[in-house]
């Protein structure tokens, strides 16, 4: 005590000195990158970003000039023609059919999909006793872990032989739209892609809505409770209005599955090179599905040709994306984010 | 409009841990009851038993009566929700819905009790903003989302949110303990005002809060941790802070508690 009193009483009195100018180790000390554990984690985190950068900077530039080396050659309209002839002298292919059976299996998949989701999630969450909820999470979750390929194969096996009864009925009382029409045959058409889709997208976006409605503030639960609302008029005053941002991700990710899916569609759809207004008979086809079926027996040249529809998918699911941030974008003011 | 709260032998449970026990008190119509105690006594719990809210709590259980007038809300056959538009209440926190404008927060509540017409609810909402003194505030604004206010401007509108479906009884849990000194003088103005028309029940931590609001003051504490918690004393709120009756509560009050 005495000591360290008597050391601050002469530094107080001694002239004050200026400060030695900083040496290069200490200006390195200042910017904090000093120590070796620093240093390596710094270089190992910038490392994996450029790292990652260079793949996709790579992927990029192989998938546009293999497609550029395809279409350059293609003697159709390459957006616009309903033919996929690779081996053809001069070759005709387009994506017409494939970009219309892609987005209309996963719009299909969408609307069954999301409403039965986040119907789940609110039943887990806020009306499920915990003794159940728990248990229909964990099944929720095991769907998720299931192989697409498995997905197929009961696509194929089960749910096509099933669909006769459902396809009637449709075609009965909706069959005048010209949608849901049906020939009587093999239902391996859009809508059993969909609904397979469905089933298969259905995991994903229920996890991740369970998980937004989950972190709703009790606060705001308990405003509405106050002003006398309902256990549904709360989940509409508090809940839905705030996990909506996180839905839409959660639709998101589910709409980019749906659109990538390859082995699923491949099994159950029994393809052709056309659009048919039907969604029940069979015909049309996905981006994915087209490059599954046709890789194998592909030529150098057929290969480009499928590298350039998969571009096309990729900017599809890019549009999405976007689409789906400015969505929520222009409600961010509302969002729960600020309160 | 303003109606009489009677409880009697009120005991509320969270699970198999008895939270406050055997709790009997009369708050008279359009007077201001303020509850003080030490933390964990159980005055915001009981607070919740008079709207039902307790029960929301995952194994909250209430046994007793609560009389408003003369309709138990423990009876049975009442339904919490209807109870829950009679009794109004204003939490800690502010809380208007986030993802609501500053009119449709107000008007929030009547819309959960049936259709109105747009003038009716223009009508309604700019009383009720009048009434919880942010009417000038926010006039031009209506049409914001509630969450841009300041807290002060928040725990108003939450007010007004609350009495514009004209309840009978107006419960406020600390309603002042996350605003600025300033803000707070806005709110105890305004419960001033606002039990001419309400009863008014509130909690607070804050005993010169209490002087200068209420009419009547109930002060709660327990005799151990574990303990339920218990009404020790409710008086006149003059008589509470000059000459209680009970000496723990004297003790409280002038900081002598624990």
């Amino acid at each position: 005590m005495d000591i360290s009193t008597q050391q601050t009483d002469t530094d107080d009195t001694s002239p004050p000195t200026p400060p030695p100018p900083p040496s290069a180790e200490e200006k390195r000390a200042a910017r904090g990158a000093t120590r070796p554990g620093d240093r390596i984690f710094l270089g190992l985190s910038r490392g994996s970003g450029i790292f990652l950068l260079v793949i996709m900077a790579a992927i990029a530039v192989f998938l546009t000039y293999r497609a550029y080396l395809a279409i350059s050659k293609d003697e159709a309209n390459f957006l616009t023609a309903f033919e996929w002839n690779t081996s053809l002298l001069p070759p005709k292919f387009g994506i017409a059919v494939l970009a219309f059976g892609t987005v209309v299996s996963s719009i299909i998949a969408m609307v069954i999909a999301v409403p039965i989701a986040v119907a789940i999630a609110l039943f887990i969450t806020h009306y499920a006793p915990r003794r159940m909820s728990g248990p229909v999470s964990y099944v929720i979750d095991l769907l998720a872990a299931v192989p697409s390929i498995v997905y197929g194969l009961w696509g194929a096996l089960v749910l096509v032989p099933h669909m006769d009864g459902l396809f009637g009925w449709l075609n009965d009382y909706l069959g005048w739209t010209g949608v849901f029409s049906w020939d009587q045959g093999a239902p391996r058409s859009m809508l059993t892609v969909g609904i397979l889709l469905a089933v298969m997208i259905l995991p994903v976006i229920t996890n991740v809505s369970r998980e937004v409605f989950r972190q709703v503030p009790q606060m705001h639960e308990e405003a509405a409770l106050a002003l006398g609302a309902t256990r549904w008029e709360v989940i509409r005053m508090s809940v839905l209005p705030f996990g909506r941002s996180g839905v839409i991700s959660a639709s998101m990710l589910g709409l980019g599955r749906a659109l990538g899916e390859t082995m699923a569609v491949a099994t159950v759809l029994s393809p052709d090179f056309d659009i048919h207004a039907s969604l029940l008979n069979p015909g049309g086809g996905t981006f994915a599905q087209n490059i599954a079926s046709k890789f194998n027996e592909a030529t150098e040249f057929g290969r480009d040709a499928l590298i350039a529809s998969g571009l096309v998918l990729f900017v599809i699911t890019l549009l999405v994306n976007g689409a789906a941030r400015m969505i929520i974008a222009r409600r961010k003011e509302y969002s729960g984010a600020n309160a | 409009m303003a109606k009489r709260i009677d409880v009697s032998g009120l005991t509320a449970y969270y699970g198999s841990h008895k939270a406050i026990e055997d709790i009997s008190m009369t708050v008279e119509p359009r007077s201001v009851t303020a509850f003080i105690g030490p933390s964990g006594c159980g005055k915001s719990t009981f607070l919740r038993t008079l709207n039902r809210m307790h029960e929301v709590t995952s194994g909250g259980r209430v046994e007793g009566k609560v009389l408003l007038d003369d309709e138990d809300l423990y009876g049975a056959g009442v339904d919490p929700v209807s109870v829950r538009r009679e009794v109004g209440m204003v939490f800690q926190r502010p809380n208007p819905f986030p993802t609501m404008s500053i009119f449709d927060n107000v008007a929030a509540g009547l819309r959960l009790n049936g259709s109105y017409k747009k003038s009716e609810l223009a009508d309604v909402v700019e009383k009720s903003l009048k009434g919880a003194n942010l009417w000038n505030e926010v006039k031009d604004r209506l049409n914001k989302p509630g969450s841009g206010l300041s807290g002060g401007q928040q725990q108003r509108l939450c007010i007004a949110r609350a009495i514009a479906v004209e309840p009978k009884v107006l419960l406020m849990d600390e309603p002042c303990s996350a605003l600025d000194p300033i803000s707070t003088l806005a709110i105890e103005d305004l419960i001033g005002e606002l039990k001419e028309r309400f009863t008014i029940v509130i909690v607070t931590h804050n005993m010169q809060q209490a002087a200068r609001v209420s009419d009547r003051t109930a002060f709660f504490n327990l005799a151990a941790v574990g303990q339920p918690g218990r009404l020790i004393e409710l008086d006149d709120t003059e008589r509470i802070f000059s000459n209680p009756s009970v000496q723990a509560t004297e003790d409280y009050i002038s900081g002598r508690f624990g």
